[in-house]
């Protein structure tokens, strides 16, 4: 007998098995019904929410802002990356600098901005991009210095000027690199956006979304809106890597 | 201070090594080049012969490498004249080719475009690239799906296509950094005659730096033996045997005679570190 190959299917098993305790729990009444709803109560809510209701909305406010700010973000910190990453001198002497930042929590930015921008969109959107911008910049600042020694030599060799170095092979060699970057930006662009929704005079948006829900206790509507989030992000990471695959088609081989 | 011609002193070995009537592709005179830990060359003098295929063979690290990445001005030196038919490297086409072909093609381009890319260089039309390109294909009679990218063909066929991409500008000389020694023992006999046929149908002057004796005399007119840093001739040992050579040439007396004597020098110079 033909064994079934199951492997296509495993990932479907953790999702199943997840729903399965969440039954249970409910079910057995394990946690408190008024905190854990049930999975039918909450996909219902997330169907009417996204299918015609606010949720639909909110998801796609948080995804521009998001994708704004990934944007700025990208514009501002792939010419720095490279402009770093060529010349190893300039690098050490904003090394420090750049990873002083990066390794601040960019929420720590949240009251600065404010100062700066006001409470409206800028502000969630600027403090996002500046989050993501210094996490690209690394990475590419990081993609250009690894370049291949060789490919550079041999570009040289063949008679390329720095320009044409800097243009047919640092960019290129680099952009395996970008792509971590931008999927790491845009993930990190996420998490502040939703937070900036929840905290900082928001009208709409999924953390706006969730955090009303939490205080009216809304409880299937609140757990459909963190799926939601979690779809998004899910949803950005896998855009990312399809472009990556398509234009990077070289990465790791 | 000009020195005893190297040419000379290797004319005084056991092995035949006269050079009457060649004229020398690259003269070198008076190279110096100092590492931090070391001097690697010091006022060095030697002529590759045109048309010829020279063989640099050493003990490890005397600098077999640095010497031709200082002739094709990868790496800058301290003092002396390095010069093409007595012209300065600028004004020269040369091909080179890289140990590490993995990291010397560029991945994002397919093989017909890496060939290209030195022509691109010499902003020549794509059409006439196209053209070039498919010639020297068709010259050398090369089966390899050419609209492939590199990490799609096998490493014998990434090292082929890396040499093309040399040739296709015409060099007038033509470097190979041990251009075999990361392929397999199979892949390696197929290249080097596939080299060979190269050599014997463009007739370009190569120089082919290699770590595997049997390989540098087999290909060779001529084998460079270095010595230790600071590294100086220890012999330029000559080797006629008639092209196209096969795997009886490596039998033939004459091979196996300049063989051991190469083998002889370069273990009297190990002995000496």
């Amino acid at each position: 007998m033909k064994p079934i190959r199951l492997d296509p299917y495993l990932p479907i098993i953790g999702v199943l098995g997840l729903v399965a305790v969440w039954y249970l729990a409910v079910w057995y009444q394990i946690v408190d019904p008024v905190l854990l709803p049930s999975p039918v109560d909450t996909f219902r809510a997330l169907w009417n929410g996204i299918a015609g209701g606010r949720l639909g909305f909110d998801f796609m406010r948080t995804l521009e802002r998001t994708i704004l700010a990934t944007l700025i973000a990208a514009a501002i910190a792939i010419p720095l990356g490279i402009a770093l990453g060529s010349s190893e001198r300039v690098y050490r002497s904003v090394e420090f600098v750049v990873d002083f930042f990066r390794s601040t929590p960019a929420s720590a930015m949240f009251p600065l901005f404010l100062v700066l921008f006001g409470v409206g969109d800028k502000t969630k959107v600027s403090v996002a991009a500046f989050g993501a911008a210094l996490v690209i910049l690394f990475n590419v600042a990081y993609g250009v210095m690894n370049a291949r020694k060789t490919r550079l030599l041999a570009a040289k060799v063949m008679g390329a000027s720095r320009l044409r170095v800097l243009t047919d092979v640092m960019l290129l060699e680099s952009l395996p690199q970008t792509f971590v970057g931008l999927r790491n930006g845009v993930s990190l662009a996420l998490v502040i956006v939703v937070v900036a929704e929840m905290f900082i005079g928001s009208t709409d948006g999924l953390g706006q979304r969730v955090f009303e829900a939490q205080q009216l206790f809304a409880m299937p509507d609140m757990y459909a809106a963190i799926f939601a989030a979690g779809g998004l992000g899910y949803g950005l990471n896998l855009m990312f890597l399809l472009v990556e695959r398509q234009f990077v088609h070289w990465s790791g081989k | 201070m000009r020195r005893e011609s190297p040419v000379v002193r290797a004319q005084e070995a056991r092995v035949p090594t006269g050079n009457a009537g060649e004229v020398p592709a690259v003269t070198v005179r008076g190279l110096t080049k100092r590492f931090p830990d070391a001097v690697v060359y010091d006022r060095f003098d030697l002529d590759i012969p045109r048309g010829k295929l020279v063989s640099i063979f050493g003990p490890n690290g005397c600098g077999k490498s640095t010497l031709i990445n200082m002739i094709t001005g990868l790496i800058p030196i301290d003092a002396g004249e390095i010069l093409f038919d007595g012209k300065p490297l600028r004004d020269t086409k040369f091909g080179y080719v890289f140990q590490n072909y993995r990291e010397a093609l560029f991945p994002w381009l397919r093989a017909i475009d890496n060939i290209d890319y030195p022509l691109k260089l010499m902003k020549l039309p794509k059409a006439e690239r196209r053209t070039r390109t498919q010639r020297m294909v068709a010259s050398l009679g090369v089966k390899i799906d050419l609209n492939r990218y590199p990490y799609e063909l096998s490493g014998g066929q990434q090292q082929l296509v890396s040499v093309m991409r040399a040739l296709v500008v015409e060099p007038q000389i033509l470097f190979l950094d041990e251009p075999f020694s990361a392929l397999d023992y199979e892949m390696t006999l197929f290249m080097r005659d596939q080299l060979q046929r190269i050599f014997v149908e463009t007739g370009t002057t190569t120089v082919l730096v290699s770590h595997d004796l049997e390989e540098a005399v087999y290909l060779a007119d001529r084998i460079l033996l270095l010595s230790r840093r600071p590294a100086s001739i220890a012999d330029y040992v000559r080797y006629d045997a008639a092209r196209p050579r096969s795997d009886a040439t490596l039998s033939q007396h004459d091979f196996v005679r300049v063989k051991a004597h190469c083998l002889e020098v370069f273990q009297r110079e190990v002995r000496k570190g």
